[in-house]
């Protein structure tokens, strides 16, 4: 299958391992990846801190730049969960229907990660092997406006080596946010030191997300206190084999 | 705001409890500074959410019954006016006055007035949010007559001189220590010997409460619900402390915000289920009262129903945001917020804290007014899950930051990442420069305001030697 990528904005210019990942993944279980060049950020942090104006021709360019592939992936659920609930919003807010119309169509043919590879591509078991104890916070994003369930469980079930532990309070937010984490810095790190305390309860090494904003306040936190606790997108721990 | 040509007005300044002295980010830094507070907090809303998921388990169809729920706030904003005058049709009818209340200082003077021409010197309080909202209290003291909370929480936070932090238990930030202390030092007449023993504690409250029930001659009420087919009034309730002020008093004044109306008895059917099953955890609330109008020789037998709007037709008047009216103030939003159950209900200003409260106060003030409850969430979602009647606040959250006034500063770095994001070779030089970060101090330490919030408990990723971009052109 030939699969569009649309990277983030976040992982393309400071995670790029989750992305190359996401490619890497996908091109072993035998599909084609593009990355369309055209392609820049959702908008989800404008739309979220009350920019909808500005975020207007960041939707506008997401739309135009995927509008001709069948399918797209994103590693993130929340950028996933933005141009799927919100894109369509910002589009008729500015009263361009047309827009709007393209918004539902292109989100539509927009899959998170576990998604894709759960709903569309049919597999749950990547072949990948990670041998690390491993716990997994479902991010809000995943969870709530996507509604991923366990599908990320089930992939991660089924990799070789991987010792999954359960994550306390797991659904509750890290406390990330967006431009919370800066508004609301205070709160933020008393939602952060509760989550830490629940990942560090399970003894794990390493605690993956499907979203690398997420992943970037934890493992922040993690270490700023020296605790070792590593943080890994899904897509890495999914693109790893025996030979990488 | 102008709807059909006519100005909205929203609540007045200066009358009421809709705004905080400080800004949301500044006075949760109190709330998260007392560890006392933050730990009664998450003991209170954590024990609430495990009862109330346990009893919206057992019903199979609560799915349905949101959905019913959601349904009828929606066909009942979309014909607000009309049910309120068949309404007030049908109280008139049943015997019982309607006074329609603009705004706070509107109801406040109306109920004060009620309150002045009975002679008497004292009311009794059931616990409403609406009274709070509008400072009835604070204006009755002011005309001479003195409030008594009769619900054990409210009067906790009057005794104790305090503010409601929670819609449904609104001294939740209280434990029991602190309840003896509040008690000995305000009760009249309390047992010297008191001690924190809940029974003891809520034996010396009803000892307190059963004297004035039965020597005061006025009561003031809240709604739940307001049926406009019968005029049927209707408060839910746990202690038994609403029963006695509705059936005791001779003279009962009930402040009803105008979305309180609901078509049809049958519609309590929907709301009786969905109400007590997400707000305290019960399947049916210990008491249930419903009056209508006026009964000779039974009850009350003055009755005087207070319509309030204070900012309400504003709301409706605003597409998106007009769904937190839907709101049946069950607080389970508050107790599953994880923003909430950190800070407590006081850093969010209004009376109505929480999820909904940061949806609600800024709609009825205007968001001027209380510009940082928009962001007083971090869009988690677990709110509009958890909502018995379906609001979707993170949306409506999102909705109303597009309306708020924004820093200078703020405005141009977001308007500069949006050039940027929408040109994609100067965004590439853009990401190739994010190497430099680097240089700012070691992982980030010691960012510059606003970003040092973050920097003080996180480290700053380490920039990767190339982004996706390019390792994708290189391959």
């Amino acid at each position: 299958m030939r699969i569009a990528l649309f990277a983030t904005c976040l992982a393309d210019t400071m995670f790029p391992a989750a992305a190359k990942a996401t490619v890497l993944l996908l091109e072993r279980l035998g599909h084609e990846v593009v990355f369309p060049e055209a392609q820049t950020c959702c908008g989800q942090m404008h739309i979220n801190t009350g920019y909808q104006k500005e975020a207007l021709p960041l939707v506008r360019r997401y739309v135009r730049t995927f509008e001709p592939y069948d399918v797209i992936v994103a590693p993130s659920g929340s950028c996933t969960g933005s141009i799927r609930h919100q894109h369509k919003t910002v589009a008729n807010a500015a009263g361009d229907k047309g827009l709007a119309a393209g918004a539902e169509e292109v989100a539509g043919r927009t899959y998170e990660l576990s998604e894709l590879l759960v709903d569309v591509l049919k597999v749950e078991d990547v072949g990948a092997y990670y041998p690390h104890r491993v716990t997994y916070h479902p991010t809000c994003h995943s969870l709530r406006m996507l509604r991923v369930g366990d599908r990320p469980l089930r992939l991660l079930r089924r990799v070789r080596g991987l010792d999954l532990v359960e994550l306390p309070a797991a659904e509750q937010c890290c406390g990330f946010g967006g431009t919370f984490a800066v508004k609301n810095a205070d709160t933020s790190t008393a939602m952060l030191a509760d989550k830490m305390r629940h990942v560090l309860d399970t003894g794990a090494d390493v605690c993956t997300a499907g979203d690398t904003s997420c992943l970037m306040h934890i493992g922040g936190g993690l270490s700023r206190l020296r605790t070792g606790v590593t943080t890994v997108h899904l897509a890495e721990i999914l693109a790893s084999t025996e030979k990488a | 705001m102008t709807f059909l040509g006519m100005p909205l007005a929203h609540a007045p300044r200066g009358v009421g409890h809709l705004r905080g002295d400080e800004p949301f980010p500044r006075a949760a830094r109190t709330a998260l500074a007392n560890p006392q507070l933050r730990r009664n907090v998450q003991h209170a809303t954590t024990t609430i959410r495990g009862k109330s998921g346990r009893v919206i388990a057992e019903l199979p169809d609560w799915q349905d019954l949101r959905a019913a729920g959601s349904a009828l706030k929606a066909y009942t904003m979309a014909n607000l006016p009309r049910l309120l005058e068949q309404l007030e049709a049908k109280v008139t009818e049943a015997g019982g006055v309607v006074h329609w209340a603009a705004d706070a200082a509107e109801a406040n003077r109306i109920v004060t007035g009620l309150v002045r021409a009975t002679g008497e010197q004292r009311v009794l309080k059931i616990k409403s949010m609406a009274t709070q909202e509008i400072g009835l209290n604070e204006a009755l003291a002011d005309a001479g007559i003195t409030p008594v909370e009769t619900d054990l929480a409210e009067l906790i936070v009057q005794l104790g001189d305090d503010k409601p932090s929670h819609i449904l238990v609104p001294a939740i930030h209280r434990n029991r220590s602190e309840i003896r202390e509040i008690f000995l030092r305000a009760m009249p007449g309390v047992d010297p010997a008191l001690t924190d023993d809940p029974p003891v504690l809520a034996a010396a409250a009803r000892r307190y409460l059963r004297e004035t029930f039965l020597t005061t001659k006025v009561a003031v009420s809240g709604a739940n619900f307001g049926i406009a087919e019968t005029g049927t009034l209707t408060v839910v309730e746990s202690e038994g402390n609403g029963r006695m002020c509705l059936t005791l008093p001779d003279t009962l004044i009930t402040v009803m915000g105008i979305e309180k109306v609901v078509p049809t008895w049958q519609d309590l059917e929907v709301f009786l289920q969905l109400l007590p099953r997400a707000s305290t955890g019960e399947r049916m609330n210990p008491y249930t009262s419903m009056w209508q109008g006026v009964t000779p020789g039974d009850g009350p037998q003055s009755f005087h129903l207070v319509l309030l709007d204070n900012g309400r037709s504003a709301v409706l008047a605003d597409e998106v945001g007009r769904s937190a009216l839907h709101c049946i103030r069950c607080s389970a939003c508050l107790n599953v917020c994880p923003v909430y159950e950190r800070t407590g209900g006081h850093a969010y200003g209004s009376v109505y804290p929480g999820p909904i409260g940061a949806v609600l106060s800024p709609q009825l003030t205007g968001v001027e007014d209380n510009a940082s409850l928009p962001y007083a969430s971090s869009l988690c979602g677990a709110c509009f899950d958890a909502c018995p009647v379906k609001i979707d606040i993170p949306s409506i959250l999102v909705h109303l930051r597009n309306q708020v006034p924004h820093p200078a500063a703020e405005k141009a770095v977001m308007a500069a990442a949006a050039y940027t994001m929408d040109r994609p070779r100067l965004y590439a030089r853009a990401q190739r420069a994010a190497k430099f970060t680097k240089l700012v101090g070691k992982r980030g330490r010691g960012l510059p305001p606003p970003l040092n919030g973050w920097s003080a408990a996180r480290d700053l990723p380490t920039p990767p030697p190339e982004s996706f971009r390019d390792w994708w052109r290189s391959r």
